[in-house]
């Protein structure tokens, strides 16, 4: 259930979201989702691939500082009130979303929201209870789903 | 220029006659108070350090006869200081000081020094001859805008306003509208702070409508950092009062070792307080009057804390031609450089080995770090630049924040000034072969 | 560490003068100032037709005007000085809670008595001959810093000038310089006395012995926890820089009260309604008038500090007129629901409080028609990780406490630790967003 997110520290310079991005094409890795958190000085990229182990390796190896973090997928129905249901589930649980951030593609009635749960085990349980579909990272990677 | 009814400074105050003592007189009594000192020294330091490190070369106190034989003597460094830390360099009982000061050391540690009444009285003279030679007396109002505390600036001209019987208006630092704001209304017509906040405190009055010129202030007697000539003259042009320069360290007395007369041409050093010697800092052998070195001064009449041989790192030269204004004192050259890495920034000594201490407290903090200094406004700023390891790095920007904070708290606590915190990446800090560059310092003093 | 109680010693012949002596010395003094005061111009106005000859009693105090803090603000800068500028021998300011700063000049003579004063107070509070004292009080135009750096000097006792913040070095201090004493506001204290307890540094590895608090209201529940956390023995002093700064008043070491030294100050205690003197021992505003300063004379100058008076004999010897505790300010009084409420009494509750850490603050609002207060306190680090029922059971034992106190119900949340704002000076615990 869970996907395995590398965040990556990055200066706020020109032309280093490219770096990025050149170091995994390299490597062929492939970019499924991303985010950014910034202030003015620096950000955090946070991404999600089709191969988490080859994507730290290469930007580690390109002298990034590269950390790995655990975040859930989860089905959004994509109308008025879709992702409020979650929030309340979640509220009523006393969860804690850290951040969140959407998903790049979606499909019809459905959308993907990506969550950092301060309790990711509790967060499943607790959607899957009320069935909401938290997606497998098989699926939401390779883009099956 | 400077304004027309500045009475002139050459009016003689009996309290500065021993600034004016014929040489050999000087001479005289500087041998008769070496003596003493050595001799206080060599028998009642806590730690035994001068007379253990006397008894290795094979003097003793009576071997010292003439003013050459001072060179016989070892010297005392900073690091005696830290490694004697708290009270080992004592001579007199505790219940004999009356005051402890304290600044940083070259690492966390700071470094202790004490005085007897007697020595804050030579202190509070020296103060007072010093702001008599700027052309101050009793009439004036003087705005002590220093630190006070720990510190020795604030405290040292406080204490010497007082005896010099002016009125005294201990503004502290900080707080610049205030500052600005007393200096109008009680017609303050002296200043003593460092160089770099006056300019910041006339550079904001003039933001705010206040003309300098058109206040009663007319002399600045500024110090605790290096400042140009070409700042003087920007400061004097721009507010037209005269800036003075003014030396001293904390390990010695604190302000008031060597001041500037009328002349604005070298520092008279209080010679009948502090013996100067300039060495080759590589050597350590005397260079001749007129040779640029490193600045060693031998404290003549401390008590609490005698100091033989200190070597400031301070490199100025002796000047060898008398002043005009007829002191009798020797003059040093204003100081511009040292022979160590020390930065003196907002009037406050920082090692780079001390922010170093700090940031190696922090558990997985890069060894890679740099500091930056800049003047914006007139104010000092230090920037610390240290790269991010993966075992900091979150996915949240909450916790890089808190780790900024984190090391700008460990910086604020080590030298009690406050530090801009920037992460980068790794390897964005240049690595050198041989001794890291750590300190890029763009104040251009 | 037990906290020790110090012998008793009195430095002048003046604190212990048999109060008829006293009362004859007051008039005296007391007519010359008032000659002395028509210097300046607002007292000349308000004076005049008065002369000091005509004041033949004490009682007569009543007759003249007051002086108040808008009077000095209005007089800014120099409206109030009776001396030539030549002769200020320093300016201090004083600590503006509100409004405007008022600064104040001193003569030589002044910081000489001054200096005295605080001496007193540092003497009556055990301080010796040879003591280090650590001074944690801000040197700048706050009084507090400086009155105190001069005054232990001046007992032979010396001085590790440590201004005020970073509690890091303060500590350092404390633990490699073995300082006897330490200056400081109440506030501070705590806060280092916290931290002391944190860093896990040990009484038996200081040599703090006294502790001379002043500066703002305190109480002695706070007094007791900071006597705790440090192992030392606290007292209090009083003043403010418009009469001279601290040193007015100070506690001995039967802490039942502050000695005011009334050969330089006659203290009254005045209802701060009506103006009329409260019965002896009963609640009132402070009103004192300066008998020798040079620099700055105040006439029955109105200082907002509600105290009460004390004049039976106290054990130490000393004559002196005992002054309660400060337990508010009538300006920052709370009149909440027409009752009124003094910070300070929000704080002695709380220190009643086992579980509760003093750190406070009170927010008071007016949603409808009622007054609402809310006391936000700081649960001790220990209480964090209770259980729902337990911090249900806390706040009602708070709230009871509060009411038990001041006679009204508050509306009480309980907030992490650490995270209400300490202060290094003077704390500012009260906003009040009601509509004026």
């Amino acid at each position: 259930m869970k996907l395995q997110q590398i965040a990556i520290f990055m200066e706020n310079k020109p032309g280093h979201l490219r770096t990025i991005c050149r170091t995994l094409a390299d490597a062929g890795v492939n970019i499924t989702t991303l985010s950014l958190a910034d202030t003015q000085q620096y950000g955090i990229l946070r991404l999600l691939t089709d191969d988490s182990a080859k994507a730290q390796k290469s930007l580690t190896d390109a002298g990034f500082v590269v950390n790995v973090t655990e975040v859930l997928a989860v089905e959004v129905d994509d109308s008025p009130g879709g992702l409020l249901r979650i929030l309340d589930i979640i509220g009523e649980n006393a969860i804690n979303i850290e951040y969140m951030y959407a998903f790049s593609h979606h499909r019809e009635h459905m959308a993907v929201m990506v969550f950092r749960f301060d309790n990711p085990d509790k967060a499943i349980t607790c959607l899957q209870n009320n069935d909401i579909k938290v997606l497998p990272a098989i699926d939401i990677l390779k883009g099956s789903w | 220029m400077t304004r027309d009814d500045i009475p002139s400074p050459s009016i003689f105050h009996p309290a500065s006659s021993t600034d004016y003592l014929p040489v050999p007189q000087l001479q005289a009594l500087q041998l008769m108070r070496i003596k003493e000192t050595v001799a206080l020294a060599y028998h009642h330091q806590q730690d035994g350090l001068l007379k253990m490190r006397m008894d290795e070369r094979g003097i003793k106190p009576s071997d010292v006869k003439s003013l050459e034989d001072l060179r016989r003597l070892p010297f005392t460094v900073k690091t005696d200081l830290r490694d004697t830390y708290p009270y080992g360099l004592f001579t007199v009982p505790r219940e004999e000081v009356v005051r402890i000061h304290a600044s940083s050391g070259t690492t966390g540690k700071p470094i202790v020094v004490g005085y007897t009444q007697s020595d804050i009285d030579v202190w509070s003279d020296a103060m007072r001859r010093s702001m008599l030679a700027c052309g101050l007396n009793e009439h004036d109002v003087i705005q002590v805008s220093y630190g006070y505390g720990l510190f020795t600036g604030g405290l040292g001209a406080h204490y010497g306003g007082e005896a010099l019987g002016a009125t005294v208006v201990p503004t502290s630092g900080g707080n610049t509208e205030r500052q600005i704001m007393v200096m109008q209304d009680f017609g303050v017509t002296a200043i003593c702070c460092t160089p770099s906040y006056f300019t910041h405190i006339a550079e904001k009055a003039a933001d705010s409508g206040v003309d300098v010129r058109k206040t009663k202030l007319r002399v600045g007697v500024f110090g605790a950092e290096p400042w140009t000539e070409s700042m003087r003259h920007r400061i004097q042009e721009d507010t037209g009062i005269r800036a003075f320069d003014i030396y001293g360290l904390s390990e010695i007395i604190g302000p008031g070792v060597a001041i500037e007369c009328r002349e604005q041409s070298g520092l008279h050093v209080f010679e009948d307080y502090f013996y100067p010697e300039i060495i080759d800092p590589e050597t350590g052998e005397i260079l001749p009057d007129g040779e640029e070195g490193e600045l060693v001064l031998t404290t003549l009449v401390k008590r609490a804390m005698p100091m033989i041989r200190y070597r400031t790192r301070d490199i100025t030269s002796i000047m060898t031609e008398p002043c005009p204004c007829g002191r009798t004192l020797r003059r040093i050259r204003r100081i511009g450089r040292r022979s160590d890495d020390m930065m003196i920034i907002r009037g406050v000594n920082v090692f780079p080995s001390q922010i170093e201490s700090a940031l190696m407290r922090i558990k997985g903090l890069s060894p890679h770090y740099q500091i930056i200094v800049t003047r914006e406004s007139g104010l000092d700023q230090m920037e610390v630049q240290i790269e991010v390891t993966p075992e900091l790095l979150g996915d949240r920007i909450r916790e890089l924040e808190d780790l900024q904070k984190t090391i700008s708290h460990a910086i604020y606590s080590t030298v009690g000034i406050n530090a801009k915190v920037q992460l980068v990446e790794p390897k964005s800090i240049a690595r050198s072969e041989g001794k890291a560059k750590r300190v890029i310092d763009k104040r251009g003093i | 560490m037990k906290t020790v109680k110090p012998h008793n010693r009195i430095l002048d012949a003046e604190e212990s003068m048999p109060r008829e002596e006293l009362a004859a010395l007051q008039l005296e003094r007391l007519q010359k100032i008032i000659d002395y005061a028509k210097r300046v111009p607002f007292y000349a106005e308000k004076l005049a037709g008065i002369n000091g000859s005509d004041i033949t009693s004490l009682d007569q105090l009543s007759s003249l005007p007051f002086t108040t803090k808008q009077d000095l603000r209005d007089g800014y800068p120099y409206g109030f000085m009776a001396i030539p500028k030549d002769q200020i021998a320093r300016i201090h300011g004083s600590s503006g809670t509100t409004g405007r700063m008022t600064f104040v000049p001193y003569s030589h003579n002044d910081l000489k008595i001054w200096t005295r004063l605080v001496s007193r107070f540092l003497v009556a509070g055990g301080l010796q001959p040879g003591n280090l004292v650590q001074i944690s009080f801000g040197y700048s135009l706050f009084t507090g810093g400086f009155g105190l750096h001069y005054g232990v000097e001046a007992t032979g006792a010396a001085v590790v000038p440590a201004a005020s913040g970073n509690s890091e070095r303060q500590i350092a201090i404390l633990r490699d310089l073995q300082p006897d004493a330490i200056v400081c506001t109440p506030s501070y204290a705590l806060t280092l006395g916290e931290a002391i307890r944190a860093s896990g540094i040990k009484h038996e590895d200081l040599n703090l012995k006294l502790g001379f608090f002043g500066g703002e209201p305190w109480s002695d529940e706070m007094r007791n926890r900071i006597e705790e956390d440090m192992g030392i023995f606290a007292t209090d002093n009083y003043g403010l820089s418009e009469v001279i700064g601290p040193g007015a008043a100070g506690e001995c070491i039967e802490r039942n009260g502050q000695h005011f030294s009334e050969d330089h100050f006659l203290v009254e205690c005045l209802n701060p309604e009506t103006l009329q003197p409260v019965p002896e021992g009963e609640k009132g505003e402070l009103v004192i008038t300066t008998l020798t300063k040079e620099g700055m004379p105040v006439i029955r100058y109105r200082t907002r500090d509600i105290s009460s008076l004390h004049y039976e004999p106290c054990p130490c010897g000393r004559t002196g007129v005992r002054m309660s505790r400060v337990t508010g300010r009538s300006d920052d009084m709370l009149v909440i629901r027409g009752v009124n409420v003094y910070p300070t009494q929000i704080e002695e509750a709380l220190l009643r409080v086992r579980e509760a850490a003093p750190h406070y603050m009170i927010d008071v609002d007016r949603p409808g028609t009622m007054d609402v207060a809310t006391v936000r306190v700081e649960i001790l680090p220990e209480m964090f990780s209770a259980s729902m029922k337990e911090m249900v059971t806390l706040r009602d034992k708070i709230q009871k406490a509060i009411s038990s106190v001041t006679g009204i119900r508050m509306e009480v949340d309980l907030v992490a630790p650490q995270t209400l704002e300490r202060f290094q000076g003077k704390a500012k615990r009260v906003t009040d967003r009601r509509p004026k």
